[in-house]
Order: C-alpha cells, then sequence, then structure tokens
C-alpha cells in the first residue's frame, strides 16, 4: 500500500547537477532515512518525491503508479517540515483538517480523523489553539497530526527533529519511533543526525554529492561499510583512516580502524602514540592520541585515567580494521 | 540581556533633533488648519496668530461646502485613491509573488524592469499618456485617472512586496502545496496575510501621492464632474483674487482622510519598515 520506486533520478539546477541518477526501492512500511551532508542532495530528493521540485529526468512510482506528473497533492504523500510549517492564522484542529477539506471530504470524517490522531499525539487539550500558542514541541506534534490525519501512503520527514532541543529531541523521536509501528506506514525521513538514522530506521540511503553512496540497515552499514566515505560517516566518533603506506602495509590505500576497535596499554602495543587530551563522558571515555602515523582517536568504555602527554601503545582488535583502495571502495578480504 | 543604557545627553540631542524636524515638518499644515479657521482680513493681519472668538469664522468651509461640487469632488478623489490602492496592493503582490516564488528564465530581469520604474519619473510621459487616454477615449474619466496611478505605484510596491514574500518561509508554502492548496490559495490565503506590515506600507506610500496629485488630474480629467479635491481646490485661486479662506479650508478637509488612513496603518506601518532592519 506504500511502497516506492525511484528511477534513475536527476535534478540539476541550472549548470549545477544536485541528484546524479539516484535509484531506489522502498518496501511498503519501511522507515527509510535518507543520510548525508548538507548539500548532499537528500532534502531535494525529498522534496522531488513529493512534487515539490520536477526531477530533470528520471521516473518515480508510488504503489507502482508514475507520479511524476501528479501535484504534490494527489499522491497520496504527507510531509513534515523541520520549521513546523503550520499555518499561523488557523487553530490547531484547522491546521489538521486543512488537506482533508481541501480534498473535499465530509466535515464528520475530518472530524473523527482529527480526533484520532490528536488523542494518538496526545494534542487534544490544545486543538482550539493557534500555533504560536505552542511550545516547539508541541508545534511539531502538531505538523506531525497534520500529516497522520491525511493517512498518506507515504510519510515525508524533512529534518523534523532539527530546531527541538536535545531533550525534546530524544522524545519526539521515540514518538515517531511509535508512530511507525503503530501506523505501519511507510516513512522516509531525512536527517543529518546519524544518532537519528541509526535509531530509527530499518533501512538507511547514505548519499553523498548527488549518488547513493550504500544502502542499508544500520548495522550493516556499521559493521560492513562498501566505501571510506560511509565508513567515515556513521559511527561517532569518527573511524579513523589512516594512510596505509605510513603503517608500511601494502594492497590498500587506507586502512580503516574504529575508534572503539582499539585497546590500549601503557606497556606494550602495535602503535605508539602520545595522549593529546582525554574526554570524560562517564559510559566511555574517548583518548585522543598522536602517533607516527598521525592522530588516532580511541574509545574506551567506563573510566578510564591517563595523563595528557603520556605515552600509550594502541592495537586494534583483530579483524575489525577496513582496507580501502584508491577509489576509496571496500577491500574485501 | 540588559539594554544599554544611552547616555541622557545623546538621547537628548536625538530628541531635539527630532523634535525640531517635526516642527518644521508640521508647520505648513499647522498654519494651513488655524488660518482656515480665520476671517479674511485676520488671515493677511496676522497669519501666525490662532483664531480667537474675534477672529473665528468659518466662512471658508461655508464656501467650500456650498460651492456645492466639492462633495462630489471629494467622492472622486476616494474612488481614485481607494481603487488605485486597490490594484496597486493586487498587482504589486501578485508579480511580487512570481517574482520571489517562482525560478523562471529572466526574473532578476523582469524584477529589475518592474523596478525601473521607481527611477524614472512617470510624469516624463505624460504627453505620451495623454495622447493614449485621447486615443482610447478615457479622456475625463476616473478609469484614466486610476489607470495612471496604478502605473505610478506599482514599481515601488512589486519592490517592497518582493522582498517581504522572500522572508515567507518556502516551507509553509510547500505544506500547503501539500495539502492541496491552489497557487491564488497559497497566495491569498498563506502568504497574503503573513506581509500584512508590508502591504500597509505599500498602501500608505501610494496613497499619499495619489491623493495629494494635481498634475494628472489636470491634465487628463479637468471636467467638473472628474474633479479631484486637489484640482477643485485650486478653483479658489484665481490669476488676480485668490479665496484663501476657501483654499485653506478646502486643504484642511482633504487632509482629514490621509489622516485617518495614516492612523489606521500606523500600527502595521511602523512595524513594516522595522521588521526588516530589526529581525
Amino acid at each position: 500500500m506504500g511502497s516506492l520506486k525511484i528511477e534513475n533520478i536527476r535534478k540539476s539546477f541550472g549548470h549545477v547537477d544536485v541528484l546524479k541518477g539516484i535509484d531506489l526501492e522502498v518496501k511498503d512500511g519501511e522507515f527509510v532515512i535518507f543520510v548525508g551532508p548538507s548539500g548532499c542532495g537528500k532534502s531535494t530528493l525529498l522534496r522531488v518525491i513529493a512534487g515539490l521540485e520536477d526531477a530533470t529526468s528520471g521516473d518515480i512510482l508510488i504503489d507502482g503508479k508514475k507520479v511524476n506528473n501528479t501535484p504534490p497533492a494527489k499522491r497520496g504523500i504527507a510531509m513534515v517540515f523541520q520549521t513546523y510549517a503550520l499555518y499561523p492564522h488557523l487553530s490547531v484542529r484547522d491546521n489538521m483538517g486543512l488537506g482533508l477539506k481541501q480534498a473535499g471530504k465530509p466535515a464528520q470524517e475530518i472530524k473523527e480523523r482529527t480526533r484520532i490522531a490528536s488523542s494518538m499525539l496526545s494534542l487534544d487539550d490544545y486543538l482550539e489553539r493557534r500555533p504560536a500558542e505552542l511550545s516547539g514541541g508541541q508545534r511539531q506534534r502538531v505538523a506531525i497530526g497534520r500529516a497522520i490525519v491525511r493517512e498518506p501512503q507515504l510519510f515525508l520527514f524533512d529534518e523534523p527533529l532539527s530546531n527541538l532541543d536535545a531533550a525534546l529531541r530524544v522524545n519526539t523521536r521515540l514518538e515517531i519511533a511509535r508512530l511507525h509501528r503503530q501506523l505501519k506506514a511507510t516513512m522516509i525521513y531525512v536527517t543529518h543526525d546519524q544518532v537519528e538514522a541509526m535509531t530509527l530506521a530499518d533501512k538507511i540511503v547514505v548519499l553523498n554529492q548527488g549518488r547513493i553512496e550504500q544502502v542499508g540497515s544500520p548495522m550493516e552499514l556499521y559493521n560492513s561499510p562498501q566505501t571510506i566515505f560511509v565508513a567515515g560517516f556513521i559511527g561517532s566518533p569518527q573511524m579513523n583512516l589512516i594512510d596505509a603506506a605510513k603503517l608500511g602495509q601494502t594492497g590498500a590505500r587506507t586502512i580503516g580502524i574504529r575508534p572503539e576497535h582499539i585497546q590500549v596499554s601503557k606497556t606494550s602495543g602495535e602503535w605508539k602514540g602520545s595522549v593529546i587530551h582525554v574526554e570524560h563522558l562517564g559510559a566511555d571515555t574517548i583518548i585522543y592520541l598522536q602517533t607516527d602515523f598521525g592522530p588516532l582517536t580511541v574509545r574506551l568504555f567506563g573510566e578510564h585515567n591517563y595523563d595528557v602527554d603520556g605515552t600509550l601503545y594502541a592495537t586494534p582488535d583483530s579483524g575489525r580494521t577496513y582496507r580501502f583502495d584508491d577509489d576509496g571502495q571496500v577491500i574485501k578480504a | 540581556m540588559a539594554k544599554p543604557t544611552a547616555s541622557p545627553i545623546r538621547t537628548g540631542f536625538v530628541h531635539l533633533a527630532l523634535g525640531a524636524y517635526t516642527l518644521v515638518a508640521l508647520f505648513p499644515v499647522f498654519l494651513t488648519v488655524i488660518n482656515s479657521f480665520k476671517d479674511r482680513a485676520s488671515i493677511f493681519r496676522d497669519p501666525l496668530g490662532l483664531p480667537t472668538p474675534s477672529t473665528f469664522s468659518l466662512v471658508g468651509y461655508e464656501t467650500v461646502l456650498k460651492q456645492g461640487d466639492f462633495v462630489l469632488y471629494f467622492q472622486n478623489s476616494f474612488i481614485v485613491t481607494a481603487v488605485s490602492i486597490f490594484f496597486v496592493l493586487l498587482f504589486g503582490a501578485m508579480a511580487a509573488f512570481a517574482l520571489s516564488e517562482y525560478r523562471f528564465r529572466g526574473n532578476t530581469m523582469m524584477g529589475l524592469y518592474l523596478a525601473l520604474g521607481i527611477m524614472i519619473p512617470i510624469r516624463l510621459g505624460t504627453v505620451a499618456i495623454l495622447q493614449g487616454m485621447v486615443a482610447a477615449g478615457l479622456v475625463n474619466t476616473l478609469t484614466a485617472l486610476i489607470l495612471v496611478y496604478t502605473a505610478q505605484g506599482l514599481p515601488l510596491a512589486v519592490f517592497i512586496l518582493t522582498e517581504f514574500m522572500r522572508t515567507v518561509s518556502d516551507d509553509l508554502k510547500n505544506a500547503g502545496r501539500i495539502d492541496g492548496l491552489s497557487e491564488y490559495s497559497i497566495f491569498f490565503r498563506l502568504v497574503l496575510p503573513l506581509v500584512r506590515p508590508a502591504m500597509a506600507t505599500v498602501a500608505v506610500f501610494t496613497m499619499i501621492p495619489i491623493w495629494n496629485d494635481l498634475w494628472f488630474p489636470l491634465i487628463l480629467a479637468p471636467s467638473d464632474a472628474t474633479k479631484t479635491v486637489t484640482l477643485g481646490s485650486q478653483v479658489f485661486i484665481g490669476q488676480f483674487v485668490t479665496n484663501w479662506n476657501a483654499v485653506l479650508a478646502a486643504l484642511t478637509l482633504a487632509i482629514v482622510p490621509v489622516l485617518v488612513l495614516y492612523l489606521v496603518f500606523s500600527r502595521q506601518l511602523i512595524r513594516g519598515i522595522t521588521s526588516g532592519a530589526v529581525k
């Protein structure tokens, strides 16, 4: 009921190619997240799916139906925006009901669907208020409510949590996850925050410079990144990427090792380094080392005390290193 | 965050300068209003004096109102001004929406072209406009004035409103599109309410020159049935004799509608002028 197929979508603004041939399939009920650095084209891709931008070439199929020339309102989609985009002159109730009203649905049905959505999001007490009288979190819930009321085949989220503060962001994230379970709807979600991507997604699409780098489940991306870009983008702190030549290794250009896959010792180990800085996060301790081959980040679980400028030996966990070739592609062991 | 308090001396100077400017600006208005309530002899004897019981006279107003046609002149001015403002705001806002919202070839050129009218006074084209109006048979109609004033007001309106419409969030317009609003609904129901302060600013800036204009009524619509207030009050100014009572009374009356409109719009107007700077 809510599958999406994207075939070779290209989009140019003048001479700038923003999307350079995107192919993607989203199954019904999937939660798909587009991540990537700013300017990678993820928002543009979402807008093309929504019909707010025309693709320069390529096809969009929703439920197997080509919707290239279908206006946004008729595509069976609903969208939640980063800036909430609530209608300032309408009450919460009318904000949620406007789409149905435009579609000519009977008042009774609009009322019923608004009621269901508002109770789902605990907005019942605010139905008569204007957006200006709500807090940021409430506004975003109204925006989500407005999407639910439309009962779309496809939910589109454009960085919905970016304008919320940290605590609200976690709550709203949980709420979105709950909604996805409850509604079993297909959701496409754009974010630059990899924590949101890892926690919410069934499938993550990593975009870079208008191309898809890799598609996979969060753990697939974490455990077997196909490119150096994905390796560096997924995981925090970032994966250590070391010039293979400096390590004296051949057959690869770059060696990657995640900070959490390195052990340290004061006495012996593979790589010698001096401590530049230590960050204590409670559950984790992050150590920044300067070694012969450049900086190295190490993440240890629990609390550890190391002196700055002290010498430490680091050893990578065996089988946890990644090798990349000249083009940044992973070399399969 | 406490606002840094300016030194009282500096504030004093600012207020002095503003006060002085206000006095200079209001002086002619003040003079017009007080003299309109005096009899003819005391206007000349003591032009700066306030009306006293002995010099107070409403003869100017009586002359103006007895002239009979003045109600018609007022009505003409009202029609011309109101209809012109309506068209300026409607077309100006529509053009501004197109310029700010849609990407198309020549967008910037079109914007500059539309703004050109701010720099080139429309009066330079008076002869051609008159020829056009004669050819179209519109001389001595209010339509002629409305057309000219709409053209005169549009450049500034397009310019100001384009800037304001750029500030309206794209997400909001896109949300409207997804909810199935037509482009016209988005324009009228989402964007226009949000640029209301700018509309008020444009309305006032457009209204005042139209209401005060003497040039085009004199050239395009001088017939008795189409005279505006400004033109109408010229009947009291003769080559040899000028009925100052009547002229001043007519001008005083002509100030009233502008003043009322200004008071109505002033809240919005101040928001419109400052919002770009402060936000």
